[in-house]
């Protein structure tokens, strides 16, 4: 039993017992070495809430700026407003530039390049992972992972490099060959390369979430006379349900929060348009845009990204919340 | 020591049923099987049939190859890396061999329920129906409702569940889940059951239960089961087979080696020396 | 207790019905399985031809067309005053240079004629050409009046026409044909040739592609990301040690670790409009500035550190822990003496890979200015830079076709590095790697 009562402490530190004088040394500087412990763990604690006061900072600074923003243009005219050209006539008399700020197309372009992105990265990275889970031998194995580790490692403005000056010209001979008249910026060009970006995200994800099902499961079912494949599909892909969800939430987060492809492969028009040939902009474009040179830190320009950052970073914190909800709850259920 | 089938029955043997020495009419067979993992030699020169209308136990202590014995009839080592079967297995007098079975069939008609309940992520219905389902047994609703019913009662579960049949099969408790998957053993109509440690993660009222079930089970199907549980294995079993190090010791009807066993390793572990 | 429902189930896996279905099971299997090679197949496409791309590209960075000049450095045509005996020569930033070379290369082609024909003798060369020269003199003032064969860069147009020439001729080149047949002659003498350029990895950017180079860039991004380790080692060790070691187990711990964990999930460029309100508007620190770039990236690092090191202290087992305090050490002295020596590989391996990745990062840079054109290699923490990414991004939104190269060359550096980086990670766990 440890008794740690002060009556007992003098008697667990032999050599100062005899001597008083050494007695009151140690006094001493046990009471500093306690003070001098209680400082660290003051500076550990303070370390530790810098996290939260970088999150205070993000969400202090944006919704400031944000609000400045609501001051000179309407929220309703920023979420639902069809029409983004964000340049503010230099004079009275100008033309053409009357500055709207309908944030619509932004999202609309956003989504429509996730939604390409996860269409390639979805299947790919979840099939990817089933394979590397069930059929590969371990050689395999042990060649892929690290190759999908190699895709995640690559800079996301090597990835715009890739989809602005090889990617997109080849979609666009490629449509021309077939009569299509494909943007220089297309959506779908960007959200192609996006999605081989995301392709690790959701293999390693999706490897995590099919894996943690016990193999218990797999027996069961191979037992019963099921194939591989049906054992997949209806047995494990069920039971990682939770898992695979929570992966591609993280996944379409991920997507919605990229910068450097869009920034480089897609277009600053504001189209409103589902049409994956066409140029779209998107909100990480724009903020990029109306921030970048010079700018005067109070006119709306500035304070329209801010804004837009603050719409990004509330969508992508709630898919983040939700992911990690759902996958805590399947962890609580598979043990 | 036992008495094994002695001559090799050709495949056109299949069609009269064969016996034992002692009269049972033999479901499946196994001779000279060898099984590696890797370097280890973890099944040697193993003989042994599993009879009809009978539960044959295998005991040993635990690492003695007796699981593993019981994956070679239904071919579950398959799955495994590095795992090698040597020898001649046959159901009815047919070898199960890859290259003269599907794995599918043989499955199917060779049903197994693990230590462990694993129900799926399903509703109670659709773990019965999981078999019938894949392997398009079952066409039409109604078919398919007696199938799971029949299949429920048969695993005794029905009364317990008959009222909740769309509630997640999760919900049952792990005895109820045991018998669950028995149930979905049953469903598929196997002509055999493999059962490995049945019991072993159950309560005594959810084991007593189980063996129950296996007795009267016992007259539709084939059983062999795995048990570190020698009492269970004398409870349930008609045959019992005794492993050690991964050879078969002794092999014999259940009364004859719990009571009178001719090998002393037997007597030693039956009398609790080791194990 | 047969399922009544059913046949003899026997005769259910004879039947003709239960065959051709289950051939079509193994068919689906078999596809099945094809597909996943598939999708394995088109992953691993990808990412080849996406380094291949910029391999291919990139390799010709690190060279380019030069010609071979007779420059003499007359003084009377540099416009500097001859220096008397043990002088040395003062070069003047008056000083000629562009004369020097136009007269060497009106001496080798006299029949060019008239300013328009001299203007584009003089637009072979790259733009950069004198100041090459005038470097040159002021290393070796020693060369005043004297007549050598120098290497002289060429333009960003002679590059291509002759990279073009390889594959096929007459495409849409920006050459004259006075200019292609001067280029042939000085061709046939072995006067033009692609030669290494040390300058691509030393100097500053440039709008000249044949001038422009990474130096800068690299400069600007070693100082960034040593603020950002400056900044996030420490404080992400000692949250982590917190966290680990002396948290108490309530709700402000737990919602500090979904904090910090939703934290490494927020899109980098939140960081950057956090770094461009609060380090630039708040602080009013210098825009464009690597000790801004780092600090932004120490706060987007932040998290990976920390989650990293916290999954290392926790790996070191209790009874490591349980034996120090049996000596009579304090909390502090059991973490300081026992648990972080037996951490560290983990913290270090889990503090590179998020340098790693803070060292591929373009967006939050772009946010607080460090995007600006900016030719001089950067000295300090509080000077202009670029950095690596931001470089390769300028260079391949240039116009100017010479960039596409140089991009690709800049992203060769930037991937070998974070293959340094990483591959010490992966070294440094591998060997550090404890099983308990």
């Amino acid at each position: 039993m440890i008794d740690s009562s002060p009556a007992t402490l003098p008697a667990a530190d032999p050599p100062a017992a005899g001597n008083p004088l050494s007695r009151r040394g140690n006094r001493a500087r046990r009471k500093l070495q306690r003070s001098v412990e209680a400082a660290i763990r003051l500076a550990l604690l303070a370390a530790s809430t810098v996290a939260v006061l970088v999150t205070i900072g993000i969400l202090g600074s944006l919704i400031v700026e944000t609000a400045r923003f609501f001051e000179l243009v309407s929220p309703g005219e920023f979420f639902f407003g069809l029409r983004w050209s964000p340049q503010i006539a230099l004079r009275a008399d100008q033309v053409g530039s009357s500055g709207a700020f309908g944030a619509v197309p932004l999202f609309a372009g956003t989504l429509l390049i996730t939604a390409i992105s996860i269409l390639v990265a979805g299947p790919i990275g979840l099939l990817a992972a089933i394979y590397t889970a069930f059929y590969a031998d371990r050689r395999t194995r042990a060649v892929v992972k690290p190759a999908l580790e190699i895709l995640a490692g690559v800079p996301t403005v090597v990835y715009g490099f890739f989809a602005a000056l090889i990617v997109a010209p080849v979609i666009r001979d490629l449509g021309t060959r077939i009569g299509l008249d494909v943007a220089s910026e297309s959506a779908l060009a960007a959200g192609l390369v996006m999605g081989i970006m995301i392709i690790p995200i959701i293999s390693s994800l999706s490897d995590d979430a099919i894996t943690t099902i016990p193999k218990a499961l797999r027996d069961s079912s191979y037992a019963l006379g099921a194939t591989r494949s049906e054992t997949i599909i209806r047995a494990i892909l069920p039971a990682a349900l939770p898992g695979l969800v929570a992966a591609f939430l993280l996944a379409i987060s991920r997507a919605i929060g990229e910068t450097m492809i869009v920034v480089m492969a897609a277009g600053l028009a504001a189209n409103l348009t589902a049409n994956p040939l066409e140029a779209v902009t998107t909100v990480t474009v724009q903020i990029v845009t109306l921030l970048t040179g010079d700018q005067e830190f109070d006119s709306a320009k500035t304070l329209a990204a801010f804004a837009l950052g603050l719409t990004l970073f509330i969508v992508t914190l709630g898919l983040n919340v939700i992911a990690l909800q759902v996958s805590r709850n399947a962890k609580l259920r598979h043990g | 020591m036992t008495q094994l089938i002695s001559e090799r029955e050709l495949p056109s043997a299949a069609a009269e049923p064969r016996t034992d020495a002692g009269g049972d009419i033999v479901k499946m067979s196994a001779r000279g099987v060898n099984v590696y993992y890797g370097d280890v030699h973890a099944i040697q020169d193993v003989s042994l049939e599993i009879s009809k209308d009978e539960v044959t136990a295998l005991i040993g202590p635990s690492g003695c190859g007796k699981s593993t014995l019981l994956r070679c009839f239904n071919r579950m080592n398959d799955d495994i890396v590095g795992c090698r079967v040597t020898g001649d297995i046959r159901l009815d007098g047919e070898p199960i061999a890859d290259s003269e079975m599907d794995v599918v069939e043989l499955r199917a008609r060779v049903g197994m329920v693990f230590q462990k309940p694993y129900p799926f992520p399903k509703s109670i219905v659709e773990n019965v129906a999981y078999g019938q389902r894949i392997h398009g047994l079952a066409k039409k609703g109604a078919e398919l409702d007696a199938v799971v019913e029949n299949s429920l009662r048969g695993a005794g579960l029905w009364d317990e569940v008959r009222d909740r049949l769309d509630s997640p099969a999760n919900s049952l408790s792990g005895g109820q889940q045991q018998r669950l998957c028995i149930a979905r053993a049953l469903a598929v109509n196997p002509e055999v059951i493999l059962m490995d440690e049945p019991c072993s993660a159950l309560d005594p009222i959810a084991t007593a239960k189980v063996e129950e079930l296996i007795d009267e089970l016992r007259g539709e199907y084939a059983i062999a089961i795995v048990t570190h549980n020698l009492q269970q294995a004398a409870r349930v079993s008609q045959k019992t087979a005794f492993f050690h190090m991964g050879e078969l010791i002794e092999f014999g009807s259940t009364s004859e080696i719990f009571t009178n066993p001719k090998i002393q390793k037997t007597n030693d572990y039956i009398t609790g020396r080791y194990g | 207790m047969r399922n009544c429902a059913m046949v003899d189930p026997k005769s259910h896996w004879q039947s003709q019905r239960f065959k051709s279905r289950l051939r079509r099971r193994n068919r689906f299997e078999r596809q099945f399985r094809y597909l996943g090679i598939a999708a394995i197949a088109l992953a691993g496409l990808s990412l080849s031809v996406l380094l291949v791309s910029v391999l291919a590209n990139g390799l010709g960075a690190t060279y380019r067309t030069e010609i071979a000049l007779d420059i003499e450095f007359d003084p009377e045509i540099l416009g500097i005053e001859v220096p008397g005996a043990g002088e040395t020569a003062e070069i003047t930033a008056s000083a000629d240079f562009r004369a020097v070379l136009r007269t060497s290369l009106m001496q080798r082609f006299p029949d060019a004629e008239g300013r328009s024909e001299v203007r584009e003798l003089v637009a072979l060369l790259s733009r950069g050409a004198a100041a090459e020269l005038a470097d040159r003199l002021v290393e070796d003032p020693a060369l005043l009046g004297q007549r050598i064969e120098a290497w002289i860069p060429a333009s960003d147009d002679v590059n291509f026409w002759l990279k073009s020439e390889a594959g096929d001729s007459g495409s849409n080149s920006r050459l004259s044909e006075r200019q292609v047949a001067w280029i042939e002659a000085l061709a046939a003498d072995d006067r033009v040739a692609r030669r290494f350029n040390g300058r691509f990895f030393s100097s500053g950017d440039s709008r000249e592609p044949e001038l422009a180079g990474i130096g800068g860039a690299l400069i600007g991004s070693a100082l960034t990301l040593l603020v950002t380790l400056a900044v996030s080692f420490p404080l992400g060790v000692a949250a982590a040690v917190y966290l680990e070691e002396f948290a108490p187990d309530n709700r402000w711990t737990r919602q500090l670790e979904i904090n910090i964990n939703n934290l490494a999930a927020v899109p980098s460029i939140v960081f950057g409009l956090l770094g461009l309100a609060v380090f630039l508007g708040l602080f009013g620190m210098p825009r464009s500035a690597p000790v801004v770039g780092g600090l932004t990236l120490a706060l987007m690092t932040l998290p990976v550190i920390i989650i990293a090191s916290r999954a290392s202290i926790a790996a070191v087992p209790f009874w490591i822990r349980e034996s120090a305090r049996g000596l009579g050490a304090s909390p502090v002295q059991v973490v300081a003496h026992q648990v972080l020596p037996i951490a560290m590989p983990g913290i270090v391996t889990g503090t590179l890979l998020g340098l790693a990745r803070a060292m591929g990062e373009t967006a939050p840079l772009l946010m607080i200015g460090m995007v600006a054109f900016i030719v001089d290699v950067p000295t300090n923490f509080t000077d202009a830079a670029s950095a690596l990414p931001v470089q390769i991004f300028l260079w391949a939104d240039s116009p100017e076709r010479g960039f596409v190269e140089k991009v690709s060359g800049a992203i060769l550096v930037l991937l070998a590095l974070l293959g340094i980086l990483n591959g010490a990670a992966i070294l440094l766990r591998q060997k550090f790697e404890q099983h308990w």
